[in-house]
Formats: structure tokens, sequence, C-alpha cells
């Protein structure tokens, strides 16, 4: 009697093909998948793409909510370069984000308090030190998450998940309660600040030149960092293989706190960037759910920083055009959100398929 | 139940570990299964009770021809498998995992009747359990004897063990053996793959001795136990003859050139490790500059977890570790690593090399903390030249994962930093051709030359004979004294494979 089990890796001719034809296959089966849903909702998929690309360039006002947009969306994929590399799923950028803008707030508030008519310090000075506290405030949040995952072995997902939880119930907290305005505490946020507080624009848009600034220099030193110093290899050396990078000599703890650190520093100075540029207030949804959106850009460009900015960029289109097609063609915008999901969806399967089955 | 294996045979790739083999064993009786490291006789038990299938050959039960192909066909058959590192759930309580696995698990389940059912099985063989424990909290043979209990309330007419006396107490051996004696007498048949010489002597009827993938001989032992006085007149010539079957050749020749200094290097006193199944205690060893101490035993009896200890990577339970003088025990890693020991793990690319990471990165990483900024011109060319000086067939920017298995074990020795102390090596050369065999020890005799010293386990014992100055031996997690290898004979060798010294 003759029988064999058949390996894992014995598999059919056909399945051996190059990584390229894997990779943009999931590409196209996923662009195939969006028209298909766009049409299934009755509209055509390219009057959609059409409408959401006028919709993000159509006038000022529409380019500076997409700058502004990716200002805070750079800050937050960058960080997370620095996780992934480390090969942490660092969910909590949302919570750094958030506990970043309430130590902004709190900085702001006592330097400028309800019943003041100015600030104390020069107003520069004091948004200055706003921002420096909001990265702060990550750092704190981002390291606590550290803390958890490798003195507390908690996976840092859910160390993540919980702190989150725990950042956005502070936050509610403090607007209805120590912080609520005066006579009607409300989901619309804390008091807004003075506009001597508000962050200088790009003509009459929301967009901040300090928070683009902040957002493509951050890309810029993640991208030296990534490629050119000791630090960049000792996080992917410990990302890809902690134990062996360990038995090489690299302090693999070291490592994966300051990428933990690093993470909540930029998710940090993106919640401060929300507060002084973006809404003058802290808000229940400070982040705009931005973190979220920031870890799906780094898991398709790959963990690469070199490719963050273009893909940053489309993803913010996306999300200020779609708010057009509501009024345009009576279609939700979270459509950008489907978009952006199976984009990267697929990516990551087109990957994993790559990995596994392509003729080397 | 009679268990009948014709003509087995089995390939991993190029490697035939079983060729050819035929095994009988009777109903009634506890058959040994002996062999040193792939020898052949783990394939064969697997192949059995359904864990592996086998390239051809008939297996009967019975007489009766038996179609096995999964674990859960072989305990229909009544063969069940007490594998050496348990594979029960250690979250779950004892009655749980009693109930696990049963081809008759009715779909709603009855933990009353299974914890009756249970108790009344413990009280058949003596066992003391409690049915509520968490099996993570249980003894190595508690949880040994929760399985074999499993089991039997399955029907198993034959019963396969593997390694059980590794880790036990000596009374959960005396009464493991008893009830072993028990199931035989009352018709099931035993198969018990073990190493251990003694326990061998002590309880089979008949053993059979596997050597490179083929049955090497069989013995009947019951003379052994016809009369206690007369046991000990056999026993030498019954244990010499096993011993001659299991090894069946002269050893290598010693062939390293003395490099060993009068200055001690390394120097372990009273070392207790533990890990969740071993406890091991190394009462004294000193290594001199230059010197080889080979160590020798069945796998897992112990000597990854001495290894990765003497490299700092795991704190002993107590004792001390100096290095050239030094007290580093419960120093971190890095301290070890700063006295010029390292560690060179048998998995090269789960433990000593990171895939994903080119040849330079390696290298680098290496060099990491010369400042801030790579260099890459500098790093370049001294992988270039790492690559010259150890003839590694690949580039500077070939990624780890892509080199033949011997290129990087090539890499792993060009990555070791000069001077280097102490050299902690697992299976130097597994997997690696001749040539390649050669080079990497001439690489290793060479660093010996320079003052280091190096401890290295292996399965190859010619490769330990050939290339160490003293020979220590691993069994079941007990540790003989170093031995020089001029002293050595496959007799004294086996025996202490054996666990007798």
């Amino acid at each position: 009697m003759n029988s064999t089990i058949p390996s894992q890796t014995a598999l059919p001719w056909l399945w051996r093909l190059p990584a390229l034809v894997y990779r943009s296959g999931a590409l196209i089966i996923s662009l195939l998948l969006i028209g298909l849903i766009v049409l299934l909702s009755g509209a055509s998929p390219v009057e959609v793409i059409g409408r959401m690309l006028v919709g993000a360039v159509s006038t000022p006002d529409q380019v500076g909510r997409v700058v502004a947009t990716l200002s805070t969306l750079l800050l937050c994929a960058v960080g997370l370069v620095y996780t992934f590399n480390a090969g942490l799923y660092n969910l909590g950028v949302e919570g750094q984000v958030t506990f970043g803008a309430i130590a902004t707030t709190f900085v702001l508030r006592l330097l400028y308090p309800e019943e003041a008519t100015a600030s104390l310090l020069p107003p520069p000075l004091t948004i200055a030190l706003g921002v420096l506290a909001g990265a702060l405030g990550g750092v704190l949040w981002g390291l606590l998450a550290g803390a958890l995952h490798v003195y507390g072995r908690i996976s840092e997902i859910f160390a993540g998940l919980g702190l989150n939880f725990a950042a956005t119930g502070v936050a509610i907290y403090l607007i209805f309660g120590p912080w609520k305005r005066p006579g009607v505490a409300s989901l619309s946020g804390t008091q807004p600040f003075d506009e001597s507080l508000w962050l200088g624009t790009f003509g009459q848009t929301e967009a901040t030149p300090v928070g683009l600034g902040l957002g493509l220099l951050a890309l810029l030193i993640t991208i030296v960092v990534m490629r050119n110093t000791y630090f960049g290899l000792r996080l992917r050396a410990v990302g890809k293989n902690q134990y062996a990078a360990h038995v090489l000599g690299v302090p693999a703890r070291q490592q994966l706190l300051s990428a933990f650190l690093i993470c909540g520093l930029f998710a940090g100075l993106a919640g401060a960037i929300q507060v002084v540029g973006v809404f003058h207030r802290l808000i229940p949804n400070i982040s705009s759910n931005l973190g979220f959106l920031g870890l799906l850009v780094v898991m398709l460009v790959n963990f690469d920083p070199r490719w963050v900015l273009p893909v940053a960029l489309f993803f913010s289109a996306l999300n200020i055009g779609s708010l057009q097609l509501p009024l345009s063609l009576g279609l939700e915008s979270s459509l950008a959100g489907v978009i952006q999901g199976l984009l990267v969806l697929f990516a990551l399967i087109g990957r994993g398929l790559a990995q596994r089955y392509a003729a080397s | 139940m009679k268990v009948e294996l014709q003509h087995i045979h089995k390939h991993f790739g190029p490697v035939h570990a079983n060729d050819d083999v035929s095994l009988t064993v009777e109903a009634g009786t506890i058959h040994g299964l002996l062999g040193e490291n792939g020898a052949g006789k783990s394939t064969l038990v697997k192949i059995l009770s359904g864990f592996i299938t086998r390239d051809s050959g008939v297996i009967l039960l019975d007489g009766q021809p038996a179609h096995i192909q999964s674990p859960a066909d072989a305990l229909r058959y009544g063969i069940g498998m007490l594998h050496q590192d348990p594979l029960d759930f250690p979250p779950l309580t004892v009655v749980e995992n009693f109930m696990a696995g049963s081809p008759f698990t009715p779909p709603i389940l009855n933990p009353r009747a299974a914890e009756r059912e249970f108790r009344q099985w413990c009280a058949r063989f003596n066992f003391d359990i409690d049915p509520h424990a968490q099996v993570g909290d249980l003894t190595v043979g508690e949880r040994q004897q929760l399985e074999i209990v499993r089991l039997l309330a399955n029907g198993v007419g034959t019963l396969i063990l593997d390694e059980p006396t590794t880790g036990i107490s000596a009374s959960q051996k005396t009464l493991l053996f008893q009830t072993l004696r028990r199931l035989a007498d009352e018709g099931k048949s035993i198969i018990f793959v073990s190493h251990k010489l003694e326990d061998v002597e002590a309880l089979c009827d008949r053993v059979t001795v596997m050597r490179r993938g083929q049955v090497a001989g069989e013995l009947d032992l019951r003379p052994l136990h016809a009369g206690a006085q007369q046991a000990s007149s056999h026993q030498p010539e019954i244990a010499g003859r096993i011993v001659e079957l299991m090894f069946g050749r002269a050893l290598a020749m010693p062939t390293k050139p003395p490099t060993r200094r009068d200055e001690v290097i390394l120097s372990i006193e009273g070392l207790v490790l533990r890990s969740d199944r071993l406890e091991i205690r190394v009462d004294q060893l000193s290594l001199h500059r230059g010197e080889v101490v080979g160590i020798a035993g069945l796998e897992g009896s112990g000597q990854q977890l001495f290894l990765t200890a003497c490299a700092g990577l795991e704190p002993p339970a107590a004792g001390s570790i100096h290095i050239a003088g030094r007290n580093l025990t419960h120093r971190p890693y890095a301290d070890f690593l700063r006295a010029g020991v390292c560690y060179v793990p048998a998995d090269r690319l789960r433990e000593g090399l990171i895939a994903g990471l080119t040849i330079q990165e390696h290298v680098a990483l290496r060099a990491s903390g010369r400042g801030f900024f790579i260099d890459r011109a500098e790093v370049r060319a001294e992988a270039e030249r790492a690559i010259a000086a150890f003839n590694i067939r690949g580039r500077p920017d070939t990624y780890v994962e892509r080199l033949s298995g011997g290129n990087q074990q090539r890499t792993q020795l060009a990555l070791l930093p000069a001077p280097l102390s102490v050299l902690v090596m697992e299976h130097p050369t597994r997997g690696l051709d001749i040539e390649s065999t050669l080079w990497v020890w001439q690489q290793l005799i060479a660093r010996c030359q320079q003052g280091t010293a190096i401890l290295f386990a292996s399965s190859d014992l010619d490769e330990i004979v050939q290339y160490s100055d003293r020979v220590i031996v691993f069994s079941g997690g007990r540790v003989s004294p170093a031995i020089p290898v001029a002293e050595l004979d496959v007799e004294l060798l086996g025996q202490m494979i054996g666990g007798r010294f």
C-alpha cells in the first residue's frame, strides 16, 4: 500500500507563478470588487472616481482639508513605521493620538484659563508648549502599551485596544466634567480656544504649514533612520526574529520600547495638531480615526516609509473627496472606507500568497 | 493485541529513515525499542500510531491488515501512543483532558460520569491524581498517568511509550513499570522506546535494536528476569550485546591536534538548570583555553538547556558560572557577550540568523554600536572580506534564507567576533556535506589555536570523538563527568549514553 500526505510546500505547478503576478493580481481583483460594489449601489464606477477626485481638489477649501488630513495621517503613519518594523501591531495609536490631544488641551487651558482674556505667555510660546505636551502625552500612552507588552507579556494589540478605550473615556469624562463648556456640556467638545491660540493656516483653508511641516519632517527623518542607521537596522532585526536578534546581541526589549516611544511621540504630535490646527478644542473623536487609517497606509506600503507619502495623500484625498458623494450621487461617504479597506486587504492577501507560493 | 510491522519503508527527502523494517510484538509482552539518535525508532512508532504515513509496508494487527492514516485511525484500531512531551491540554482540568480526544465521546458531555470513570481507573492502578486539578500544574509523571488512563479508557490494546522515564521521579517510575507489567499480563502489548539500558533490561521481555534505519538485531531479555540471582551473571553479557548492536562499529579516530592551554576560561560549580520537563545538575566542569569538550547523548536530554545556560541566555536555578575568573552567574547576556562568549545554535534560520536580512546587514548588526549612521561602503567591504575569507557562496546583498545550509553555517561562523573566549555550539555540522564539515572544523580548530575554548553538542558520535579533548554524556537529565577522549571506546560510550555512569 502506498500513501503519502502531501506536504504544504508541494503544490501543483499551476500555483508557482512569479510574486509580481500575485501582487498585481490582488490589486486588479480589489479594483474589480470596488467597481462591483459601486455598481451594486447604483452608480457608475468611473463617475464615482471622477466625483471623488473633483471633490478633493475643486476648491481651495477642499485642497486645504486634504492637506490637513494628510498632515495628521502622515504623523500617525510615520510613527507606525517604527512599530511595524519592530514586528508590533500597535493598534493603540488611536489612544496615543487622543491622549496627546488631551495633554495639549490641558496645557493650553493652564496657560489660558477660561476667565482670562489673554494667554499668560506669548501665544506662539503657548502653542509650542501645548504641542510639546501633546508629544509627551503620546509618549506616555505609547510607553504604557509598551510596558504592558514587554514586561506584562500582553499582546500589544489588546494592550493598545484597551488603552484606546481608556483614552477615549478620559476625553469624554473631561468634556462632560471638569472641562465642560460654561452652561452646557455636549458632544461637540470643550469651549473653543481663543483665536490667538490657533495655528496659522494657508489662506482661509484648514491646512496649517506647521502641521504639514511636522508631518513631512517626521517622514524625512524616518526614511533616513530606517535606511541608514544602526537603530533602524536593529529595529528591523528585532521585528523579523526577536530571539535570533537577541542571540546576536541586539537588546530586544530596549528596541521594542523605543519603537513604542517613538510611535507615541508622533501620534501625540498628531493629536496636538488636531487640537491647535483643526478643531481648536477637544472633541470626543479628536483623532478622526486617522490612527487606524495610518495602520492601513503602512500595511499597504509593506512598512517601507519611502512609499508612505503617495499612499497617505491618496487616502486623504479619498477621505475628503468622498464627502461630496452624498450630495452629488446620493451615495454614502463611507465608500471611501470600503475602498481603502479592500485595497489593503487584497494587498495583504497578495503578499501572503506571494510569500507562500511564489517561485523563487 | 499482536502487532506486526512488515517491510516498512519511509523516506524524508534523501534520508531513508526506515529501511525495510520488520518487527513483531506479541500480545502480552513488553517490547523494547532501542537505538541512538536518528536510528529510526521514533519514525517507526509514529508510523504505527498514525502520526506519519509509511511509504510502503504492511501493518498487521492480530493478523489482520490495518489501514492507519492518522492518529484517530490508530486509536480506532486500539493503538495509543504516549509522547515524550505530553500531548495534553495544560489549561484544562484533568477530567476535561480525560474526556478529550475520545472517538466515542457523545455530543453532550457528562462530566460526572467521566469523573467517576476516571476515579475507577486511577484506583485500579494506584494513581493519585485530583480530577479537578489543572493539567499544567501536574508533574510530568502525573500527566503521563493521566494519558495512560485516557488511552486505556479509549480501549487501546497496544500502548506505545516514547522515552517515558525521562523527567519522572523514582517512585513514579516504579509505579509506571508495575502498571505496564500488569497491562501486559492482561494481554495488551507494550512498545517501550528508550535509550536507557537499565530501564529496558528491567522491564522488557524482548528488545529490538535499530541502527541507521534498519533493524540491527533482536534479543530475548527474559533470562534476565528468570531469577534475581542469575540475573547478575547474565546482565553484563546481554548489556554488552545490546551496546554492540546499537553502535556496531568502531568509533572514528581522534584527529584533533593538541591546543589545550593551562589557563581555565570557563568554570561551572553546582549548576542546577530547570525546564518544565527536566532538571539538570552539573557539579563541576572547567574548560581550558583551546580545549574542545563534546557533549554526547540522546537529543532532548538537556543539552540545549545546558548550552544556553553556559552562553548566558538562560539563567540557572542554582550554582555559578565563571568566565576567565569573573562570576557571571545571573548577569545579563550582554555581559557574556562582552566576556567573549558566543552561542551558535543548531536552528540556523530560527535562532542564529535573521531571515529577511542580507549578509551585509548581519555584518552591520554585529558592528552595531559603532555610531549612529551606518557607513554602507565600509560595511559592504567588510561583508565582502567575510564572504571571501569564509568562502560563502553569496553576495553581500544576498538574503540569508537564500543561502544553502552550509553557507548559512559559514555565515554564522563569519559573524563570530575575534578574539573569542568560549564558543558554545549546537550541532555545528548538522546537515552539511563532508567538505563543509571538514572546513568548519578547520576553522574551529584555528580558533582553538588562538585560545578559544569550544563546548559543543552533537548527535554524531564520530564528530564528538574526532574533535573533542574530553567528552560529557547527557542521559535523561543526568550528566556524566568529562572523560578524556583517549579513554573512550564504543562500549564505554554506549553504556554512558544508556545511562550507566
